[in-house]
């Protein structure tokens, strides 16, 4: 909402300076978002007089100017203007004048080797309009020599603040000044003083306006007035000014009018011209299919839900959003039909959506517009347009009523405190409420309070308080401290929050780096990854369109990135949620943690020699840790060859595995990424191999926080022992199966088994691979003697020869 | 028996110069079975008392000289070996190891726990709720209904869908539904933070598509605006880690609160840099706003199914990458979401600065 200070200061009579008004609007929730005064640009710009003006002597284009700005010695200007003549009074920049149109700073000049001082300025160099045809002339009684900012009144500061959707009543500048007034920044003044020409309603004379509403939902109230035998023009210069300085074209005195009472005091109007209209204007339903030319040059295509004012060949307005193209008026216009209605905010704020148009007007009636203001609304109008327009009115119509019945609310003014915590005497809570609007009725407690016809946002007790603090000064609030729970503070983190926070933590510690990916992805890229279940109706580019079913795309991406712009090694993980639906048609959100790694795993290094890439193994090492870090059993975790529950097909079928508890609850998948996959973001032959995982941290079971005591544990007393076994294995058979197969030959004893080699190649028969275990032993009540040894190993040679493994000799 | 004093003179000088074979060869002849000074001290049996007494000492000074001097010729040869193989072993260790790979915690979630470890010390859990959410929980329930001018300023991303509820489903434009969720599930009193990711389509350089939030609500009997301001003045001063950072509140509406405040913090500009605290009305001093607030609006509190007249409370909301940037000093917003390494380990943190109130909330 833009207003200039002299406009304000037509509705506020106030000696407060432009600090204090702007400082205050901020303070009581009209957020000052800047101040401009348009004279300051223009401070060094005088009027002048041309005293001489002949022949340029190389150019027959350029005039030759003396030019007497009041200083002293007439300057020698050469203009290029067709109107520079003698006698010509217009506006002049001297030497060192920045001029703000073409952005220039005038320097003495020579053009066409005449010296040239300053410049006679059009109205488009100084910003002041589209003119530049010529200089600007200005009437011959303009005193030379006085500043042009003040001659022309743009001494004047445009401010601008920010509305809340609330306060539909400061969109107007009385409301604005109404607010400023009840703060204590001066008083507000009646509105008869502000219109001079009369607010009462014109009575007026012959026929009335033949209009009604039949859409009592849409539009409750239709007032309408005619004025006949008028003339359109150029709005009065004040009124233009005004428009202008806000940054508003002023059209024709007619248009100008109802955008100047929309802007002044909140209430939008619109004017028909009467040559236009087929009979008289209805307020109703659009029927389906009908359509409307706006006066933005649009058409509108409307349906059933949409209010509108047509006559009996067409529309002609979208109630209360825009006017139609059809019956606005011109400069020929002479019969309008002025109407000022009340449409329903709900009802609008659906056609605006709908129809994606907003306008001045939707955005008043939207919020809500006075609904006890239609009659000097109107009244207001006419005046205007009897004052500048010539013309005579008719009575006016008034077809259904606004919802003007009183609100009251029961308040108990002690609640500004208890709500508000600022302890404000009652005295001065009824004086605010009073110079906001609100009638009073103290005489008991709880207080009955009338909410004025222009607050539709005021509802409840906690309304008023609102009202209060915000005219006390919300800043004055005192600052309590909140009651502290006794004792020291508990934690306060959930399980799951832990749990997060230990693996991001051990992720980093382990040399990944965390990285925060969107949420959503192209389709492209979630197609490899079983598509999203989740897809935007309005993303703001395809890209970021598909709620994302795996954290894999977007590291991917992520590492891509990196690689293009040289990143060796890239070691990312990224800890968020994947999308899914829930059965019920809610969200199903899934914290995982994904981990790309690519380029070099060590750089070549004078100890290790060339550099080595990923494997599948390495990421099996970070996801390992990080689900013990998680709290994953680590016990019982069991790996699992590529199946229907996972890892999926974006996986080297070769190179990928899952770890589950149990056959079907996946805690983790990972290995190397599928060259497929791999090449269609991005990656080419050159980066190596992709290794990624995911681990899905919503499926590790949490454990509850218990007690702080361990269970008992005291070290064995006897030393463990280890012994070595080789075995000749089918090249497919998974060492896991043999290590499990080990491990389960003796549980008493058997604590640990670790592959430490694994061998293929000379000695080692052809599709056989040679495995070397190391079984730790751990004796119980006393040390091991040979034949338990012995009973041991061949319980593990036994258990391994029933996956076909063969003892080395 | 000159020669005894001769013989050892002659061993030790033999001894001074021998290598470690020669000092095996003078061992054996000296002090061996069949070695000269053995043979001497053979002769002793034969000797009568008195000569004994004499030559005795003499024999066995000469032993025990020379034994010393092969075992000091020993030690001396074999410090010196090693010291040899020593230095041939030296290496040098100013060539390079092979660096750790530098882990990092992006920023986001760094401040992140620091607002739950600062929140816990005043009492407040940490809530979740889902990014995808039904327009009730996004707008009706907070007093937004479908015709508010509010709801059209949210930017919001809907998806095709609905909901059980049959709200449109939509990607929640602030982490408020979360107030909403925590006083339906939980009783009062309820003290929450919620950070999470939120959603609004729009993007410049000050705004991307998806950023984050942390919302703020206490919910209890006799909690008021003054409560509010205390909790927004502490929270602010500890996660600045200043004594000297001002508030500054100004009215302002939300649908979800009543009333609703913006809160302004002051700032200096310390080498061309915004720095949050000092004096906001000096001449490198300003305002900005960093988060909005409010009392729960009663209708909303309503609308969870609680008496109004019985709990209220205040809320707040807080854009967490801002917090990040104004605390770290990064400009650029987009960057938080690009992924760029160069980046995260210049702005990321080790694993170890785990924020605790012991050790401060700051890196």
């Amino acid at each position: 909402m833009k207003f200039t200070l002299s406009w304000l200061k037509e509705h506020l009579d106030t000696d407060a300076s432009l600090n204090e008004i702007t400082d205050r609007l901020t303070a009581i929730g009209l957020e000052l978002e800047g101040v401009e005064n348009p004279a300051d640009a223009l401070r060094p710009f005088r009027v002048a007089k041309v005293l001489e003006a002949g022949p340029h002597p190389n150019a027959d284009k350029l005039r030759l100017l003396k030019v007497d700005d009041g200083s002293g010695e007439p300057w020698q200007v050469v203009c290029g203007a067709p109107n520079a003549r003698q006698g010509l009074v217009g506006v002049f920049g001297p030497p060192g004048t920045y001029v703000p149109g073409p952005a220039f700073t005038l320097k003495p000049a020579k053009i066409r080797d005449v010296e040239s001082f300053g410049m006679m300025c059009s109205y488009r160099e100084l910003e002041l309009g589209e003119d530049h045809d010529g200089i600007i002339e200005l009437p011959e009684d303009a005193p030379v020599g006085t500043s042009f900012a003040d001659y022309a009144g743009l001494d004047d500061p445009v401010i601008e603040v920010s509305v809340t959707p609330n306060k539909q009543d400061c969109m107007g500048v009385r409301g604005i000044a109404r607010d400023l007034a009840a703060s204590g920044i001066g008083t507000l003044k009646p509105l008869s003083e502000v219109y001079r020409s009369g607010v009462d309603p014109v009575e007026g004379s012959g026929e009335a306006p033949d209009v009604r509403t039949d859409d009592s939902a849409g539009c409750p109230a239709f007032y309408a007035q005619n004025v006949s035998g008028l003339k359109n023009g150029a709005a009065p210069k004040w009124m233009a000014d005004r428009l202008k300085a806000i940054g508003q074209k002023p059209i024709s005195v007619l248009v100008d009018i109802t955008n100047f009472v929309s802007i002044d005091l909140g209430r939008p109007l619109h004017v028909y011209d009467r040559a236009k209209l087929s009979g008289g204007l209805v307020a109703r339903k659009a029927k389906d299919g009908e359509e409307v030319l706006a006066l933005n040059g649009k058409t509108y295509a409307l349906d059933a839900s949409m209010t509108v004012i047509a006559d009996s060949a067409q529309v002609h307005d979208i109630g209360g959003i825009m006017g139609g193209e059809d019956s606005g008026v011109s400069d020929d216009t002479t019969d309008v039909l002025i109407e000022c209605a009340y449409f329903d905010p709900e009802h609008i704020a659906r056609t605006g959506q709908k129809l994606m148009l907003t306008s001045d007007a939707r955005q008043r009636f939207e919020r809500g517009v006075d609904p006890a203001f239609l009659e000097q609304g109107l009244a207001i109008a006419t005046r205007l347009v009897l004052e500048h327009c010539g013309g005579t009115a008719s009575p006016v119509t008034r077809s259904g009523a606004a919802p003007v019945e009183p609100r009251t609310v029961a308040y108990d003014p002690a609640y500004c405190a208890a709500l508000g915590g600022i302890d404000v005497p009652a005295s001065e809570q009824q004086a605010i409420l009073e110079r906001l609007g609100f009638g009073i009725d103290s005489s008991a407690t709880p207080w009955t309070i009338t909410v004025p016809s222009w607050r539709r946002d005021v509802a409840g007790k906690a309304d008023i308080v609102e009202e209060v603090v915000r005219i006390t000064g919300i800043d004055a609030i005192p600052s309590t401290p909140l009651p502290r729970l006794p004792g020291v503070a508990r934690p306060t983190a959930s399980p799951a929050q832990l749990q997060e926070r230990r693996v991001r933590r051990l992720a980093a510690a382990r040399g990944l780096n965390e990285a925060v990916n969107w949420s959503f992805i192209s389709d492209k890229e979630a197609a490899p990854f079983g598509g999203g279940g989740w897809v935007l109706a309005n993303p703001i580019s395809e890209d970021l369109k598909v709620m994302r079913p795996s954290l894999l795309p977007g590291l991917l991406s992520a590492a891509k990135r990196n690689l293009d712009r040289g990143a060796g090694s890239v070691r990312l993980f990224e800890l968020g949620r994947r999308y899914f639906k829930a059965e019920d048609g809610t969200s199903l959100e899934r914290t995982t943690l994904g981990i790309v790694l690519s380029g070099d795993k060590t750089p070549r290094d004078w100890r290790s020699g060339k550099a080595q890439a990923f494997t599948a193994h390495d990421v099996k090492a970070e996801v390992l840790a990080l689900l013990d870090a998680a709290g994953a059993p680590a016990a019982k975790l069991m790996d699992f060859a590529p199946d229907s529950a996972g890892p999926g097909d974006h996986y080297h079928p070769g190179q990928a595995a899952t770890l589950r508890l149990g056959p079907k609850n996946v805690l983790a998948a990972y290995g190397t990424l599928h060259p497929s996959t791999a090449r269609a973001f991005g990656f080419k032959p050159v980066h190596g191999p992709v290794i990624v995982a995911e681990l899905f941290l919503d499926t590790i079971p949490l454990k509850a926080r218990g007690s702080a005591m361990r269970e008992a544990y005291a070290p064995p007393a006897l030393q463990a022992v280890t012994r070595d076994f080789a075995f000749l294995v089918d090249a497919k058979l998974p060492a896991g199966d043999l290590v499990r197969a080990v491990k389960g030959a003796d549980k008493k004893h058997i604590t640990d088994a670790r592959v430490f080699d694994s061998f293929a190649g000379q000695g080692v028969p052809e599709g056989k691979l040679s495995l070397a275990i190391e079984v730790t032993l751990q004796p119980v009540d006393k040390s091991f003697g040979d034949d338990e040894l012995k009973a041991i190993a061949d319980a593990v040679v036994k258990a391994a020869a029933k996956l076909g493994a063969e003892l080395r000799g | 028996m000159a020669d005894i004093e001769q013989l050892q003179q002659d061993y030790l000088a033999r001894i001074a110069t021998a290598d470690l074979a020669a000092l095996e060869d003078i061992r054996i002849a000296a002090l061996g079975k069949q070695g000269a000074i053995t043979g001497l001290l053979k002769t002793l049996g034969g000797m009568s008392p008195e000569e004994r007494q004499e030559q005795g000492p003499r024999i066995n000074g000469a032993r025990e000289a020379v034994t010393a001097a092969i075992a000091a010729r020993k030690d001396a040869l074999e410090s010196a070996a090693l010291n040899e193989r020593l230095a041939a072993e030296a290496i040098d260790l100013t060539l390079p190891v092979a660096p750790s790979p530098q882990g990092s915690v992006h920023p986001v979630a760094q401040v992140m726990d620091e607002l739950a470890e600062i929140f816990a010390d005043l009492g407040f859990a940490v809530a979740t709720g889902p990014e995808i959410e039904s327009g009730w929980y996004n707008f009706t329930a907070l007093n937004m209904p479908e015709t508010h001018p509010a709801r059209a300023m949210h930017d919001t991303f809907y998806f095709p869908d609905t909901g059980p509820d049959g709200e449109p489903m939509l990607l929640r434009t602030h982490t408020s539904p979360v107030q909403i969720r925590t006083m339906m599930a939980q009783k009062p009193p309820i003290r929450i933070i919620a950070p999470g990711r939120t959603y609004r389509s729009d993007s410049d350089a000050t705004h991307t598509p998806m950023f984050h939030q942390v919302e703020g609500l206490v919910i209890d009997k006799g909690i008021t605006m003054a409560h509010l301001k205390w909790t927004l003045e502490t929270f602010v001063r500890a996660f600045f880690e200043r004594d000297d950072i001002v508030l500054r509140l100004r009215p302002s509406y939300f649908p979800f609160t009543e009333p609703s405040a913006e809160v302004d913090v002051g700032f200096t500009v310390e080498k061309g840099k915004r720095v949050i605290g000092g004096d906001p009305t000096g001449p490198n001093g300003g305002w900005m706003e960093i988060l909005g607030s409010g009392m729960v609006n009663p209708k909303v509190i309503e609308h969870c199914g609680l008496d109004p007249d019985e709990w209220q409370g205040f809320a707040f909301g807080c854009g967490i990458d801002r917090l990040a940037m104004l605390k770290y000093g990064m400009d650029d917003l987009r960057a938080f979401f690009d992924g760029d390494l160069r980046w995260l380990k210049h702005y990321g943190f080790s694993s170890l600065d785990v924020p605790t109130l012991s050790g401060g909330v700051g890196a």
